[in-house]
């Protein structure tokens, strides 16, 4: 297929429907709207199913009401919506259902602002939601990233039944690039008579399922728990993904940067060299689980003096590369939060200050 | 080689439809594009910018401090933009709404008074088509042939728009290229 | 000679947990009957609330999802969307309901989905242990209302059907109470009615039950039934508030 030119936002319901999802619930939120407006139009071609739910809380539920039955299901917001949605996130994870949800932040905390943010990392990757859960978390860096991981989550959050969060940014959702829908990122949808509620008369054993987080049984739920857990170590085995940039050379510096400020610093990375200056990249394309074991080899090499996590957040990420490091090197976090994106000059600047 | 430029003006003067044709037009090339747009709480009325990013490789960073060249379409963006500029861009200016000249002696101004061109075809609307012909005939960013054809295609659900529009598109390259 | 009673096959043999003298049984068993009358238990998935029916799903037996606090609305909005061939209920009490799931209610039934929500009534949170609820009675005692209701403070109950009523989408909505056996049976006609409604996937179907709570009122099973019969009745009127095609 030729290359389209497509919003983020609206490559993100395109890829989803590629994906065999066909049924979608949101909430109008700036700026992912368009995601909304785009499935509004699209889904009715297709036969799918497109709802305009009456709160992010409500459409929380209507996409755990969707799984349950079996069904592929999405739904994309932006930050304060996220927030809401994150008790229906909990239930999803402890009910052990598949469901896609894509987070285009934006500035808080509260309202905050409507531009492009990373301040949802910690949000996203340490629970959001109450309870012990994780959600495997994918970030791209751009428009075909964003349609290529939009429909790797199908599978994944059948794999894992469980949640599987798309964390864009502002800048992702708006802006326009080529983009191709590979066609073998599709895969069938798995057959969940065995828990799902799709009726009794789907099952031979017409035995009756149940979709439900409630164990009050401690030793129960424990063991759940701990199932959960063996699937989020499962995730670390098999699930993470990054992009090495600039690694081969004798770098000086390692950066840690993912999403829209991974390519400010790419740009930073290129200009930098051309003066000589080595500076090498560590690009998470999983935020949960986090590439811990690729950054603390990257940054045990003999060259590289220091680590800095560039995030367009206040320092959460960085927690994680201080822990992938270990202690190694010394490892700091540069950036700007609220909607600012800093500037190729002001990462190159930053970065020079630490050598 | 990578080359930016910023569309700017009112909003609801089609400065994102400039930007989407010229990005377009340069993906139909071949090369590398980003379509950037500045979004804000506001409908219409409010100063919209957009940025088009061309590249022969991999596009980095889509924040775009300095871009090689400036679609000015209302006085206010002018004046904001002008000097951010990188020297030997094209400065074009709607010079229907802006009286004045962006103050630099190292960019090439290309003035051209689109919304009276445009009113004379027949509808203001189609003034963001001749400013985009153009400063792209004058730039040479993207291939104005292929830049028609896009705008053709961008209005071939609304057939009937595509004369006026085809009009503005060729007033514009007449000035581009003079 | 042949069996002239006998437990509702959408029922399990589980015990149930609720206290002696609650109306729940009767509301699962008068479901239970009508899901068997129409053969649909193989294609039937209820929904639990948060609160004394949080177990419901050992109770029935057919799929179930259990629901957080007042969101089985949407959830049963998700499932109907996705998979309109299901017959889907949400069986929710007041607290449950009226209170924090207020929002998720009116939109379901303003958009008409269609299943079927089965309230429970009884004025009073019960598994949390005896709070005010929105059905709550004027000058009721309840565990945060010690000197009983104050609606100066807290405003007069709600009443759910007359407040769904006034949607102008139309959907069948029906009070009935769980007090004498007359009611229980035309409990029983609303619940059936409300499926029949689902199963031709006419509207958003709603059927209160007036219940009692003996524990929380601090009453005996008896006086509980009396009670309500004195007190809520005149409050909650009974009757069938809105069907569809009939002018109100």
């Amino acid at each position: 297929m030729a290359k389209v030119l497509m919003k983020g936002n609206e490559a993100i319901g395109e890829a989803a429907i590629r994906a065999g999802c066909l049924n979608y619930f949101a909430y109008p939120i700036t700026p992912q709207s368009e995601v909304a407006e785009y499935l509004a139009k699209r889904l009715p071609e297709v036969n799918g199913v497109f709802l305009q739910g009456e709160s992010e809380v409500a459409v929380g539920y209507m996409i755990f009401g969707a799984a349950a039955c079996g069904e592929r299901v999405m739904t994309t917001s932006s930050s304060p919506g996220v927030s809401l949605m994150s008790e229906a996130i909990s239930y999803i994870a402890g009910a052990r259902c598949p469901a896609v949800f894509v987070n285009i932040v934006r500035g808080g905390p509260g309202l905050g602002g409507i531009l492009p943010s990373q301040g949802d990392y910690f949000q996203a990757t340490k629970g959001g939601g109450h309870g012990d859960y994780h959600m495997l978390v994918m970030a791209p860096d751009g428009v075909q990233e964003a349609v290529e991981m939009t429909m790797r989550a199908f599978p994944l959050a059948e794999k894992y039944r469980g949640p599987v969060m798309i964390m864009g940014d502002g800048l992702i959702g708006q802006m326009m690039e080529p983009v191709e829908f590979p066609d073998n990122l599709y895969t069938p949808p798995t057959n969940k008579d065995e828990w799902a509620t799709t009726g009794m008369d789907r099952r031979n054993s017409r035995k009756k399922n149940i979709v439900k987080s409630l164990y009050l049984d401690p030793a129960i739920l424990n063991s759940h728990n701990m199932l959960l857990k063996s699937q989020y170590d499962q995730m670390k085995r098999e699930e993470v993904r990054f992009e090495p940039y600039n690694i081969d050379g004798e770098y000086k510096a390692l950066v840690v940067s993912y999403g829209t400020m991974s390519r400010v610093c790419k740009t930073a990375i290129d200009n930098m060299k051309t003066e000589g200056f080595e500076v090498a990249m560590i690009r998470p394309q999983t935020l949960f689980p986090f590439p811990e074991k690729a950054i603390h080899e990257a940054a045990a090499k003999e060259s590289c003096q220091c680590v800095v996590s560039i995030e367009m957040s206040m320092g959460q990420m960085v927690e994680d590369v201080d822990r992938s490091v270990k202690g190694q090197k010394p490892v700091t976090w540069f950036g700007q939060c609220g909607g600012e994106v800093p500037t190729p000059e002001a990462v190159m600047e930053h970065v020079r200050s630490l050598v | 080689m990578q080359k930016e430029v910023m569309f700017a003006g009112f909003g609801g003067q089609g400065i994102l439809l400039s930007a989407k044709l010229l990005a377009h037009a340069a993906m139909k090339q071949g090369f590398q594009v980003m379509w950037i747009p500045s979004y804000g709480p506001e409908m219409r009325g409010g100063t919209a910018y957009c940025t088009v990013v061309v590249s022969d490789r991999l596009i980095g960073s889509p924040i775009i401090k300095n871009p090689s060249h400036l679609v000015a379409m209302n006085r206010p963006s002018l004046e904001k933009f002008a000097s951010v500029v990188k020297p030997d861009g094209v400065v074009l200016i709607n010079s229907s709404l802006i009286p004045v000249r962006s103050g630099r002696e190292d960019v090439q101004e290309l003035i051209v008074p689109a919304n009276e061109i445009a009113v004379g075809l027949g509808s203001v609307k189609c003034a963001n088509i001749v400013a985009v012909s153009a400063f792209a005939a004058r730039s040479g960013m993207v291939d104005v042939d292929i830049l028609r054809e896009c705008v053709k295609s961008e209005f071939a659900s609304k057939a009937k728009l595509i004369p006026l529009n085809m009009d503005a598109f060729d007033q514009g390259l007449k000035i581009g290229m003079s | 000679m042949g069996k002239t009673f006998s437990k509702p096959e959408a029922l399990s043999d589980a015990h149930t947990h609720y206290c002696p003298g609650c109306t729940h049984g009767i509301a699962h068993r008068l479901v239970a009957e009508v899901i068997d009358e129409l053969g649909i238990r193989g294609r039937t998935v209820g929904i639990a609330p948060v609160g004394c029916a949080v177990m419901a799903y050992n109770y029935f037996d057919c799929d179930f999802q259990e629901a957080a606090h007042g969101r089985a609305p949407a959830m049963a909005t998700g499932m109907k969307r996705v998979r309109p061939d299901l017959m889907v209920f949400t069986y929710q009490g007041d607290g449950d309901l009226a209170s924090i799931g207020m929002g998720e209610i009116v939109h379901a039934a303003n958009r008409g989905e269609k299943f079927t929500t089965i309230f429970i009534n009884n004025a009073i949170y019960g598994m949390t242990g005896g709070q005010m609820a929105p059905t709550t009675m004027p000058g009721q005692r309840a565990t945060t209302a010690p000197r009983g209701r104050d609606v100066e403070d807290t405003g007069m109950p709600i009443r759910m059907c007359e407040l769904l009523s006034s949607l102008a989408t139309p959907a069948y909505i029906a009070r009935q109470a769980l007090i004498t056996p007359k009611h229980v049976n035309k409990a029983k006609k609303s619940i059936k009615r409300a499926f029949e409604y689902q199963v031709a996937h006419k509207c958003f179907t709603f059927v209160e039950l007036v219940s009692t709570c003996p524990t929380n009122w601090g009453m005996t099973p008896l006086d509980a039934l009396k009670w309500a019969e004195d007190t809520l009745i005149p409050y909650y009127p009974l009757g069938e508030f809105k069907q569809p095609g009939k002018p109100e």
